[in-house]
């Protein structure tokens, strides 16, 4: 399967792969450069003998001082045609760059990417609503990046927002 | 008030209609089963527009994953999906027991096996019964809640503990299944098989049940495969995907089992495919205690499992091995990991980046809940109020699961 994807990135999209970098994992891995993630995995949606049709997780990771892009968004789709083929797929950011959603293809990667923004603070250009979605909307900060304290910044000022908030809004009506 | 809480959850109408209403089906709901919340608008019952806001137990896992070693994050997994704890500890040891490349013996292997059939079965009680409370059907659930009660004494006899379980550690299980085991596991099995079929006759066949679940709720296979649906629900849709077949784990391959499919992904169905997922795993559960095999309870391995303490207390290797454990925890070697088990509501996915540390540089955890349930909104536009409950509580969210 990986040369079989190897052969059609190599064939058709030589231009958005970014590196071609031996990683220790159980995957196929791919590196795609941010701008060739949709016209790529939309490809290989339906490319014939491939169709990587099922967007199983999507996820980030923060390298902070060990790799030199800092960041690095990993899609993992898997085939459901053929069982259990499983292919990542990954695009290195630095601190501010964008990524284009996905949401155009899968309809599922909405809640996954809001959650990469709202813990990584990775954006995501294009997406209908780059909100927070598990933290509040208050919050400051991104937890799991790795520069993020475990005990967090001190969110006592939260507790006393929310209260002042509820309490206008009781004035009010 | 209203506009106020439109917008702060930003529904396409900023302004209410004239006869729209706002209802707040949640956080605090008997329907939601934990903390989470829908904002529905409404006109008439009828629902218009719908909005899932999520995070309420939130409690930073994959955080203290970076921190904890990884038989300490054993206890996080456990507080993931609170129905069916074993099945969290066995996804995550069988991640890092990849990534270690150990073998554990036979007995190991059928124990968890076992135990995580068993919560599968459990798991599923609890959601095909709480539907029947949400729609006004209370003794269906306490029907089955008794033989619930049963697996939770054998867990208990087991493990120590009913809930949070932690049964599993790297390289075996915490300690050795008890001398009636077997036979009490063979009880359960000839308790469970006539409750299930009194519950189909009582509560699935009942005409009230069909009428108020059948094509209320549902999702077409290729739009559940778009969501990223698992297990039960995509099952429901028609989708014959199951891990356990796909993607063999453990001795899955070795056991005669069958995959249930549904139809029109509906709530009927949904409630289908569970029913008879229970009756599959009663039949795995039973070809595994008839060949329970004897031998040790875990790996002889004691720079990954504690070892026995009668030992530590006289030789100086084992009192050696005993403190590395305690105090710097497993050392995985350098590389990244993803495994993926069938969980009672899907794809249970655990993502392990290591870097060579006692405790691992990223963790993720692909959870099934997350990824359907944002489908929820599109799900119950058009329907009645009384319905979101039914397709809320039949897809089985679990608040625990869902934020992590």
């Amino acid at each position: 399967m990986k040369e079989t994807i190897q052969s059609f990135l190599k064939d058709k999209f030589s231009h958005f792969i970014s590196k071609e970098e031996e990683i220790l994992t159980n995957l196929p891995t791919f590196f795609l450069k941010p701008e060739g993630i949709v016209p790529v995995l939309s490809a290989l949606k339906t490319a014939p003998g491939i169709e990587l049709n099922y967007l199983n997780d999507l996820t980030a990771i923060d390298w902070l001082g060990k790799k030199a892009p800092r960041f690095e968004v990993c899609y993992l789709l898997r085939s459901g045609n053929k069982s259990s083929t499983k292919v990542q797929f990954r695009v290195a950011l630095e601190e501010d760059e964008q990524v284009p959603s996905i949401i155009s293809i899968f309809k599922g990667a909405n809640w996954p990417e809001r959650e990469v923004y709202d813990l990584f603070g990775i954006r995501f250009a294009g997406h209908p609503r780059m909100d927070r979605l598990i933290m509040p909307d208050n919050f400051q900060g991104h937890p799991l990046r790795k520069d993020y304290p475990l005990e967090g910044f001190g969110q006592d000022y939260l507790v006393e927002d929310l209260l002042t908030i509820h309490l206008k809004e009781d004035m009010e009506a | 008030m209203y506009e106020k809480t439109a917008e702060h959850f930003s529904l396409k109408q900023k302004k209410l209609p004239e006869g729209h209403l706002l209802v707040n089906l949640g956080p605090s709901h008997p329907s939601t089963h934990g903390i989470l919340q829908n904002v529905i608008q409404l006109d008439g019952e009828r629902v218009v527009d719908a909005e899932s806001v999520i995070g309420y137990v939130h409690r930073s896992f994959e955080k203290l994953g970076e921190r904890y070693t990884y038989n300490q994050f054993l206890v996080c997994t456990d507080r993931m999906n609170y129905v069916s704890t074993p099945l969290n500890n066995i996804g995550w040891i069988l991640a890092v027991e990849k990534m270690l490349q150990i073998e554990v013996p036979d007995k190991v292997t059928y124990v968890r096996m076992i135990v995580s059939e068993l919560s599968r079965v459990m798991d599923h009680i609890i959601c095909n019964g709480i539907l029947g409370v949400d729609l006004g059907a209370f003794s269906g659930m306490l029907h089955l809640f008794h033989h619930r009660e049963n697996i939770y004494q054998v867990l208990e006899k087991l493990t120590g503990a009913r809930l949070t379980t932690t049964f599993c550690r790297v390289g075996g299980l915490e300690k050795d299944i008890y001398p009636e085991f077997e036979k009490d596991v063979k009880t359960i099995i000839k308790g469970l098989r006539p409750a299930i079929e009194e519950f189909q006759s009582l509560l699935v066949n009942n005409r009230i049940f069909m009428d108020r679940t059948e094509g209320v709720g549902g999702i077409s296979a290729e739009n559940a495969i778009s969501y990223g649906y698992s297990g039960p629900n995509l099952r429901a849709a028609g989708v014959p995907w199951d891990i356990r077949k796909d993607d063999p784990y453990m001795f899955y391959d070795k056991v005669d089992f069958d995959i249930p499919v549904g139809e029109d992904g509906s709530v009927f169905h949904r409630t289908l495919v569970r029913m008879e997922e229970m009756r599959q795993s009663l039949r795995i559960v039973e070809q595994l205690i008839n060949g329970l095999p004897a031998g040790a309870h875990h790996a002889d391995m004691p720079h990954i499992y504690l070892p026995d303490k009668s030992k530590v207390y006289k030789n100086m290797e084992e009192l050696i091995y005993h403190f590395k454990l305690i105090m710097h925890g497993i050392k995985v070697p350098k590389g990244e990991y993803y495994m993926a088990t069938e969980a009672a509501n899907g794809e249970l996915g655990f993502y392990i980046v290591s870097e060579g540390e006692k405790s691992p540089w990223r963790v993720h955890v692909r959870r099934p809940c997350f990824w359907f349930y944002q489908s929820f909104p599109e799900l119950v536009k058009g329907s009645l109020l009384a319905d979101t409950v039914a397709t809320m509580s039949s897809m089985n969210v679990i608040a625990g699961e869902l934020d992590c």
